[in-house]
């Protein structure tokens, strides 16, 4: 039997049972993962940390979620080549875990915006949306207040030599540097975006371009 | 002793706190030139030593209290 995919839960995490349900639909075997529990980093085939307000995004958002103890088993995962995928709360995790390079700030209108966003897909993924090609359009939602992408110049530049920037907006809706909406590590095995894919799966969310994110 | 903490946003990040509570104060016909919102941390460390406490509370702030990207800190012992 195949290893399962864990999703990660901090109190306040709230797209926990969504991702879980995206998982098992594309035919994963899925195993929650507790905030305060570290776990076997050899046990996962992925893991997935959902989006919400973990810590009720104390001190700055992500920050205390990155220095919990599940986060331990999941940095010696992630450096052992496990696949993680970090959904907007998640994105900020591991910005804030040191994961992944650059930070999430707010957005610059001030407001919390919810919305559906056209991306673009810069670098394709070989773990989550693995048969999406470069240079392809898809639909997702967003809905965050700190979703602007900042990175300082040469921190743009890396990632853009370094092929790392995964999805940019269309059209920016938070001032994010460069329309970032999710990006990947170096090694490509750790990539994380703003906008929700299990929040489009099927017609009646209003989409279905979110299925091919938990196709593993 | 206790340690106290100040993080600011950096320059040359947008200061969205600061902006919004500057245009509230504009709004309401008051003059000024600028506002910066930041944070303030007090630390109760068991160190009685000033130069210890200081140490600790630097290690605190570097690690978790700021994000070197987008703030900077300042110590000061209480």
């Amino acid at each position: 039997m195949s290893l399962p995919v864990g999703v990660l839960r901090f109190p306040g995490t709230n797209c926990d049972r969504d991702v879980f349900e995206a998982l098992a639909s594309q035919g994963a075997r899925v195993e929650w993962l507790w905030h305060a529990d570290r776990f076997d980093p050899k046990g996962y085939r992925a893991l997935v940390l959902p989006g919400g307000f973990s810590y009720g995004d104390y001190l700055r958002s992500g920050a205390l979620a990155a220095r919990s103890p599940v986060m331990e088993s999941a940095r010696e995962a992630a450096v052992r080549g496990v696949p993680v995928l970090g959904i907007c709360n998640g994105f900020q995790i591991l910005c804030e875990a040191g994961l992944l390079p650059g930070v999430l700030i707010r957005n610059q209108g001030l407001r919390f915006i919810d919305d559906w966003m056209e991306l673009n897909l810069v670098n394709s993924q070989p773990h989550f949306g693995r048969r999406m090609t470069a240079g392809i359009r898809t639909r997702l939602p967003i809905a965050h207040a700190d979703g602007r992408y900042y990175i300082e110049e040469d921190g743009l530049k890396r990632l853009q030599d370094r092929g790392q920037i995964w999805w940019t907006f269309a059209k920016n809706p938070n001032g994010a540097v460069a329309d970032i909406a999710g990006v990947m590590n170096e090694a490509r095995n750790i990539a994380a975006l703003m906008p929700h894919p299990e929040r489009a799966m099927y017609e009646w969310m209003g989409g279905t371009d979110g299925a091919a994110f938990f196709d593993l | 002793m206790k340690i106290g903490v100040k993080v600011m946003p950096r320059k040359e990040v947008l200061d969205t706190q600061g902006r919004a509570v500057e245009s509230t104060l504009r709004q309401a016909g008051r003059k000024l030139n600028a506002c910066m919102v930041g944070r303030y941390v007090i630390l109760d460390l068991p160190e009685i030593e000033k130069t210890a406490a200081l140490a600790k509370a630097k290690e605190m702030a570097e690690t978790v209290l700021h994000n070197p990207l987008i703030e900077t800190f300042e110590l000061e012992a209480l």
